[in-house]
């Protein structure tokens, strides 16, 4: 509290989430349970003072409408361009250069290309563990148990981009360029805020 | 490390997590299911008929002909339902073949059981049912539903019902969310819901599944309201395309989904939509005809 009785905010870390549609509250809640100040992103404005950006999982295309309707496309570009963005699932498609076969609004930020539904329905949906070296931490080596709902593959990835995990077939679903990150799965579902750590620790310029 | 599971409760409540803050429209032509993509639906619904034609047609109402839903599949990327009738396990399990992404265990459809629903853990694909309060909520998840929908009146146009669900239902978790535990087994012999989840609501203070609301909600305003009350979605049935411009209402109705709480650009989101959807008031309807009690 300052003299005048307002609460002051730190300038720790304030992660904004894209609220337009979603799991955002998922993403919320476990960034709460660690004590990052967090903002609800659905308008330009919502951006002004946020330093680093979760977009959900969802429907891409629902995202992409929205972002288009409510100028919001400029705006996160230019945010991707220099401060932290990671994309789970939906958010990682919004990411990306190029859908494989969609013609849908799309960021573009990131040098990887993506195929939409690439697993097939919700039928086709699964969990698996996943050994993802960057994410553990000296108290936690376990694999990560990652969920996959009619989830995407990052299908190819630029020169710039590292591979963070893949599928025992080598097939790839997470990747990171510089300041971005994407991930086919859901870390948001699990309980498990490695990923979570491990963003904020990008955020942080730490990584 | 190679393996992998399908048809999980958590990948099943998952999809459903993914679909909030978002709106299913029905449709029952592939050019319709492609305005609802094109509007920003996060879903669509595969029928034959929309509900306020179900109405009028009266007869038996079933599940649609598979033709209808695979065409409807081809057409959009986003999630795919469509509907069995309750307690008609086979149209389910037919579903289920067709490979559709949610089954709805519909009211709107003539119920093929008086006392049973489908056994839903049974099936890999998630179900969503139908509710009209806490207790009929819980059985439904308990029998394997993934997600929940309030009922209101569908084919109606008139949210009161709509809202009266939801209130119901947010109420009740009020209600046991103030509870001192050794209450609980009293409670959950009060509504008639397994104690487990009962107990499960407390804890999370909200239900176990997403809630979205339905039945009834015909304009953007119907919809802001529904998100203000506290669901986490909506299904629009016959409100968008027994509308005058069912392109604009779809668009302006998934807007005041995700705007919920600006009434400034639902104001804006609402303007010259075109004739919305003529209705039926609830209250004028005989009791024969309303379809939320069907489900036990």
């Amino acid at each position: 509290m300052s003299a005048d009785g307002k609460c002051e905010k730190s300038r720790v870390i304030n992660v904004g989430v894209l609220a337009l549609q979603g799991d955002f509250a998922e993403h919320i809640q476990i960034l709460k349970c660690m004590g990052v100040q967090t903002v609800e992103v659905r308008l330009p404005k919502d951006m002004v003072d946020i330093d680093a950006l979760i977009i959900p999982g969802g429907e891409s295309t629902t995202i992409g409408k929205l972002s288009v309707a409510f100028g919001l496309m400029a705006p996160l570009r230019r945010f991707a361009s220099e401060k932290p963005v990671w994309g789970t699932c939906a958010g990682a498609i919004f990411l990306a250069e190029e859908s494989t076969g969609h013609d849908q609004p799309m960021l573009q930020v990131m040098d990887i290309v993506v195929q939409r539904n690439a697993f097939g329905r919700q039928v086709d949906s699964f969990e698996t563990d996943l050994d993802i070296p960057a994410v553990k931490t000296s108290e936690n080596q376990r694999p990560v148990h990652a969920v996959f709902i009619r989830a995407p593959l990052i299908e190819r990835v630029g020169k710039d981009v590292e591979v963070l995990a893949s599928l025992p077939d080598g097939r790839i679903v997470a990747a990171r360029q510089g300041h971005l990150l994407a991930t086919s799965f859901h870390p948001e579902l699990t309980g498990d805020d490695r990923f979570h750590r491990y963003f904020i620790r990008m955020a942080a310029g730490l990584i | 490390m190679d393996d992998q599971t399908v048809g999980t409760v958590g990948l099943k409540r998952g999809l459903a997590q993914m679909l909030k803050g978002g709106v299913i429209m029905d449709v029952v032509t592939p050019d319709q299911a492609r305005i609802a993509e094109q509007a920003g639906a996060c879903a669509v619904m595969a029928l034959e008929r929309v509900p306020a034609d179900i109405r009028v047609d009266g007869g038996v109402a079933r599940m649609s002909d598979p033709d209808i839903i695979y065409k409807i599949m081809d057409a959009v990327t986003i999630p795919v339902m469509a509907k069995c009738r309750i307690g008609h396990f086979v149209e389910a399990q037919i579903l289920e073949a067709i490979g559709v992404d949610y089954v709805d265990e519909s009211e709107v459809l003539t119920p093929a059981d008086q006392h049973h629903h489908v056994n839903k853990h049974d099936f890999k694909i998630p179900f969503v049912c139908g509710c009209r309060n806490l207790g009929e909520a819980l059985r439904r998840i308990g029998e394997g539903a993934a997600m929940i929908r309030t009922k209101g009146e569908a084919g109606t146009g008139d949210v009161v019902e709509a809202v009266y669900h939801a209130r119901t239902v947010l109420g009740e978790i009020r209600r046991l969310v103030g509870l001192p535990d050794e209450e609980l087994m009293a409670f959950s012999k009060e509504i008639g819901a397994p104690y487990e989840l009962v107990k499960e609501t407390k804890e999370l203070g909200r239900m176990p599944v997403v809630n979205f609301a339905a039945g009834g909600i015909a304009t953007p305003a119907d919809a802001a309201l529904m998100m203000q009350l506290g669901v986490d979605g909506v299904f629009v049935g016959s409100g968008i395309f027994k509308s005058g411009d069912p392109e604009r209402r779809a668009k302006a109705i998934v807007e005041a989904t995700t705007h919920f709480r600006d009434p400034r650009i639902i104001a804006e989101v609402s303007r010259n939509l075109g004739e919305p959807m003529v209705g039926r008031s609830v209250s004028s309807m005989p009791e024969s005809e309303h379809l939320a009690v069907r489900g036990w």
